[in-house]
């Protein structure tokens, strides 16, 4: 959809249910109705889309489980009935692929969370995730590369820039990457991040 | 060429039409949250209807012009002395260098755009130059101005404004060497009474909620809380309660999608809204009223009126040709 380059379509974004097309609804090269336009041009796409390939790439990501950042740890024992030990072992041994990438800049989605470790979302957001905090929720973690709102669980933090407009590719994760989580100490966090925490 | 911001007011943003073609790798569009009044602004000193200019909200910067600039204010009345004198907004001003703008309090609506022909020259980050705060880039060095702040115009930008200028008809001397017209364009998307009605569809999950909730939101006063930015507007009432609580997997939002977090209380996504989430969407609000809900202030309040998606369609033509209507006179003025 987005090879065709039709100028009203502003951006298509994939979901793990779900895809968005958005339009300028004033361009003046808008069809009418837009909505049946839509449903065949979806339907088209949908029947020329290639079968996902596991091309993805490998993606280690280095966290910090220590509860200093970990602010919901203590909860997401409590929920699971597991040790902050076994909950760290769960996360860093499964395997874990990226499913989207969204929210905000550069933050993936990542799937493949032990099923023993899964939380639902919690009742009010956060109104400021950290930078780098790695964070679970229902079956998947998320890596938050900026401060913002979010409503997820925090289990650790990663010292790698997630997100940088200015590097080529400015996203760490992209749809498909295979993600394996490995656990580092305070010490290592604060030189990789090159900050004292 | 440029203008030196000598009092940053409360949050002042360079925006353009926005950052699009990268949602899906997670890029938020931000844009102006009134893009309404930026197109206005924009057309008054005969610019691309998304050229970038100064967002400014609820308490507005003071600004040195270092060259003779050409400078239009649109969307919420900002109290505005240019000089030390009133100076009426909504139309263009040609200040010659070395001249102040200073607004004030915002003293119907929240946010207004001034717009500088030729446009701010900021460095364009992944193809726009929207300021996105929270990833602190875009803008000047991603982040809101300060006193000392200097953005660059255009270089040509004194021989734009003179030209663009000496185009206008009716020119208006006023002192201090200051040129205004004696016409405005009209403002488009400012409060009415309290509560605004925005009109809004069913969300996809409006049918999650329960009886009271589906109705509480079509009925109830909502306020805008003080903890809104330009992200989300979160809105205080009646706790909206899901029938049967399910996890939703996360979905592509949309700027104007209302979201209910657990806590029952709706979050009506603005121009810095994520790209996808994961909390139920009880209603979309109409394209054509999200730049009015953008120009309530915290504690302001709104009505949801139902409307069809068809509905929303005409809401959107009517105002298309309210703002063409608008443009229109400028038009000519410009050579287009």
């Amino acid at each position: 959809m987005r090879a065709r380059a039709l100028p009203w379509i502003r951006d298509v974004v994939p979901a793990l249910c779900g895809i968005a097309v958005h339009f300028d609804p004033w361009h003046p090269a808008l069809p009418a109705p837009v909505l049946e336009y839509f449903r065949e041009l979806i339907g088209e796409s949908l029947k020329m889309a290639s079968k996902f390939e596991d091309a993805g790439r490998m993606v280690e990501v280095p966290v910090c489980y220590d509860p200093v950042f970990a602010p919901d740890l203590d909860e997401v024992c409590s929920l699971t009935k597991l040790s902050a030990q076994n909950l760290q072992k769960l996360h860093t041994s499964a395997k874990h692929a990226v499913l989207m990438v969204g929210f905000s800049p550069g933050q993936p989605y990542i799937g493949g969370l032990d099923a023993k470790m899964s939380v639902p979302r919690r009742a009010t957001p956060r109104t400021r995730m950290p930078m780098g905090a790695v964070a679970i929720a229902n079956a998947q973690t998320a890596v938050y590369p900026y401060d913002t709102p979010g409503g997820w669980s925090i289990i650790g933090r990663t010292p790698l820039t997630v997100f940088d407009p200015a590097r080529e590719p400015a996203s760490l994760f992209a749809p498909g990457d295979r993600v394996q989580f490995v656990a580092i100490s305070r010490a290592e966090f604060a030189r990789l991040s090159g900050r004292l925490e | 060429m440029s203008m030196r911001i000598l009092r940053p007011g409360l949050l002042s943003t360079v925006q353009d039409s926005g950052r699009y073609g990268l949602q899906h790798l997670g890029v938020v569009p931000c844009g102006p949250m009134d893009p309404v009044a930026l197109e206005l602004a924009n057309g008054l000193v005969g610019n691309f209807a998304g050229e970038a200019a100064l967002e400014i909200t609820l308490i507005g910067p003071e600004i040195a012009f270092e060259a003779d600039t050409l400078v239009a204010l649109c969307g919420a009345t900002f109290d505005v002395k240019a000089a030390g004198r009133p100076l009426a907004a909504d139309r263009p001003v040609f200040l010659p260098k070395g001249s102040v703008l200073s607004t004030g309090r915002a003293l119907r609506g929240s946010r207004a755009y001034l717009a500088v022909a030729g446009g701010i020259a900021t460095a364009p980050v992944l193809g726009s130059r929207s300021t996105y705060l929270p990833a602190k880039f875009g803008g000047l060095e991603g982040r809101a101005m300060r006193a000392g702040d200097v953005l660059p115009l255009v270089k040509n930008s004194p021989e734009i404004a003179f030209k663009r200028y000496q185009s206008f008809p009716s020119k208006k001397e006023l002192p201090n060497g200051i040129r205004s017209v004696g016409w405005s364009t009209p403002a488009l998307t400012l409060p009415e009474r309290e509560p605004i009605v925005i009109h809004a569809m069913e969300g996809r999950h409006h049918a999650h909620f329960d009886a009271a909730a589906r109705r509480a939101f079509f009925e109830a006063t909502w306020k805008v809380s003080p903890d809104s930015n330009r992200m989300g507007f979160r809105l205080v009432g009646p706790v909206l309660a899901r029938a049967e609580a399910v996890e939703i997997l996360s979905e592509p939002a949309c700027l104007g999608t209302v979201q209910v977090p657990a806590n029952g209380l709706p979050i009506a996504l603005m121009a810095d809204h994520q790209t996808t989430g994961g909390y139920p969407k009880i209603a979309e609000i109409a394209a054509a009223d999200v730049p009015r809900l953008a120009q309530l202030a915290p504690g302001g309040t709104v009505r949801f009126a139902r409307c069809t998606l068809e509905q929303a369609g005409e809401l959107r033509r009517v105002l298309r040709q309210r703002l063409d209507a608008a443009l229109r006179s400028l038009a000519w003025t410009h050579g287009k």
